[in-house]
């Protein structure tokens, strides 16, 4: 059985500390890789990869507010707001001062992070219910600023063009280059966030969801590790926010508003809370699922329906769908489909026997 | 300088009855909140189902209006029930969050089943009174306003003589203070959470009348729901009076502040005012100004 964990045989810390400590994972992470960076972008479709690349996008963002609701345990319904911030810095760091990519990102990335602070603040006062009041009201706040502000939205329309990104000469400006980009900041994002929940903030992070109080008694700085949770996890907004104006060449508000927020909240909910594997997910679910209902109701709507209802139905049957599974997922299975994939697994680990 | 005073006047007016009509829907989240401790992110979306369902009444049936409010109050009741009995009664003692995302769920599903089911075009809730406005010196009051403030004045005095004399209403308070107490006094706790949300469907449904007559049927009726926040923190989150004072106090802040600054913003400013002066509370006094005080220390 080449995969059974059997006894505890580790002989160093650097064994016992490793991300995969069994052989089948890393065969299996290996094996993902090599799909991932030589199967895919050479075998799909550029449109089928356009897809792909949204979902990298969806990945990181979820992963983002994994690390708050799911490992921290507060709640965000301000996340579609802090992308824009990202979004908007970084284009106006592009365009007014002509910053390429790389400078833009962080500075995205790091504005996002210290708004995300600022609305953070009152998260050390007020818990749960209030908590999603005060980031709902941050959500609307921020989409007013910048809808109303010249100075960031450039104008009327509130959008700024964004050049296309360059790295190292090379323009990024195929569906097929922005997925090998995108996969890098993919890679990034699983990996950091697997190795800062492994670590003392990640620990401290789970210690302040699982008993803030008890957390306060051993020593952790709530309010530092609070806020550091929000700035993290905006940090990943942020950097989303920035990823995906230029994967559609222009900032726009309306991109990030109440219902992004609300969508990556489905995304680590259907996913898994506290589970990267989840935010993976939830996040390649959500952004499959109105592609999904499209093709389906392309395809067979009209056998049932005339054009214009069609045209009606898939948006709204989007929404129904959308919150039934929310609803569902939260009744019936509230560790998402994380928990599905952990019974499967645990279930052909030991087989063929019951134990 | 009369003339801005005739202006402020006016803002203040309307502030106040736009304001009684924020309370009550404010009121339809609040009894929840007081009875279940669930917190309803879709209240705006009740409102919204309830004036399709008169709209679709009036216009598709034909049904007169009497009747048509009474279908609408019935189906809200009975959504109220049926709501909880599939739903919440299965989170109940789940962490805060499941709940806030299962009534955001709700939301979704709702404002998608509205246009779905009768039609993404927006539906004029007629009601037998006049368009015309009430001149009064310097102020125009139109009459659906006043109709408005006057059925919230009236369900707020119902529901204030509920919690205070009725014998459901003070059990009702008993379960909200403490479930296990309330169990061991006899109360079907179960059964008032299940009436907590049927009385939040009898509000949602009045709200549905009067909301969707000013401003149309259709799926933006949802978003009245976004002014619930700022009246229900404002007033205190389990307040029945704290929802009145919290509506009038969001009413006259946005309708001032629209009046005022909105010239030099290019508007948007009623949808802005609420929510930072809600922040500014939430900073000083998160439990509103007639909340109950739950002195936790981190």
């Amino acid at each position: 059985m080449i995969h059974r964990e059997c006894g505890v045989l580790k002989t160093s810390y650097g064994a016992d500390m490793a991300l995969y400590p069994l052989p089948i994972a890393r065969w299996t992470v290996g094996a993902i890789g090599v799909l991932m960076f030589a199967v895919v972008p050479f075998t799909l479709h550029e449109y089928y990869l356009s897809i792909v690349n949204l979902v990298s996008i969806a990945v990181i963002g979820a992963l983002g507010l994994n690390i708050l609701v799911g490992y921290t345990g507060q709640i965000s319904v301000g996340h579609g707001a802090f992308m824009s911030v990202g979004a908007y810095t970084a284009a106006n760091f592009a365009v007014r001062l002509g910053w390429p990519f790389w400078a833009a990102l962080p500075m995205g990335g790091l504005m996002a992070a210290a708004v995300g602070a600022v609305v953070g603040i009152p998260s050390l006062r007020i818990k749960g219910l209030y908590l999603a009041i005060a980031t709902l009201a941050g959500q609307l706040i921020i989409e007013w600023t910048i809808n109303h502000v010249t100075f960031i939205s450039g104008g009327v329309q509130a959008s700024i063009e964004v050049p296309r990104p360059a790295l190292f000469g090379i323009s990024i400006a195929s569906q097929r280059q922005m997925y090998f980009f995108l996969l890098a900041f993919v890679v990034l994002a699983v990996v950091g966030t697997m190795n800062l929940m492994r670590s003392r903030v990640g620990r401290a992070f789970i210690a302040i969801r699982d008993h803030d109080i008890a957390a306060e008694i051993i020593g952790i700085n709530i309010f530092r590790y609070k806020l550091l949770a929000f700035a993290i996890s905006s940090f990943y907004a942020g950097v989303t926010g920035v990823l995906y104006t230029y994967y559609l060449g222009v900032a726009n508000y309306e991109q990030f508003q109440i219902n992004v927020s609300i969508d990556y909240l489905a995304m680590i909910i259907i996913g898994g809370l506290g589970s990267v594997l989840g935010s993976i997910f939830g996040a390649v679910f959500v952004t499959l699922l109105p592609i999904a209902i499209r093709y389906a109701m392309e395809a067979f709507g009209g056998l049932l329906f005339s054009e214009a209802s069609v045209r009606n139905i898939i948006p709204n049957l989007r929404l129904i769908l959308f919150g039934g599974l929310i609803i569902m997922f939260l009744v019936v299975e509230p560790e998402g489909l994380n928990r599905l994939w952990r019974n499967i697994r645990n279930y052909f680990r030991v087989w063929p026997f019951a134990y | 300088m009369a003339e801005d005073l005739g202006f402020f006047a006016l803002l203040m007016s309307n502030g106040i009855l736009i304001g009684l009509m924020y309370s009550l829907i404010a009121l339809g989240f609040v009894l929840v909140y007081k009875a279940t401790d669930a917190i309803n992110f879709a209240q705006g979306e009740f409102v919204m189902i309830a004036g399709f369902v008169v709209v679709a009444s009036l216009l598709a049936y034909k049904a007169p209006l009497w009747l048509a409010i009474v279908v609408g109050l019935g189906a809200m009741i009975g959504f109220g029930f049926g709501l909880e009995r599939v739903m919440l009664r299965r989170l109940i003692g789940r962490p805060i969050i499941a709940v806030v995302m299962a009534t955001i769920g709700l939301a979704a599903v709702l404002r998608g089943i509205g246009p779905l089911t009768w039609g993404a075009d927006t539906k004029n809730l007629a009601l037998p009174i006049s368009d015309e406005p009430f001149v009064l010196g310097p102020l125009f009051v139109p009459p659906i306003q006043i109709l408005g403030a006057a059925v919230s004045l009236a369900f707020l005095a119902a529901f204030g003589w509920f919690f205070l004399k009725s014998r459901k209403g003070i059990a009702m308070r008993a379960v909200a203070d403490s479930q296990q107490v309330a169990m061991a006094m006899g109360i079907n706790v179960e059964r008032y959470f299940a009436l907590a949300w049927a009385m939040t469907g009898v509000v949602s449904a009045l709200g549905g009348v009067v909301w969707g007559s000013l401003l149309g049927v259709d799926v933006h009726l949802s978003l009245v729901g976004f002014k619930v926040f700022p009246v229900v923190i404002l007033g205190g989150l389990d307040s029945v009076p704290g929802a009145i004072l919290g509506g009038l106090i969001v009413g006259i802040v946005e309708n001032v502040a629209a009046g005022y600054i909105d010239p030099y913003v290019g508007g948007g400013t009623k949808d802005f005012a609420p929510y930072v002066l809600m922040i500014v509370a939430l900073m000083i006094r998160p439990y509103g100004i007639f909340g109950k005080r739950i002195i936790e220390r981190v």
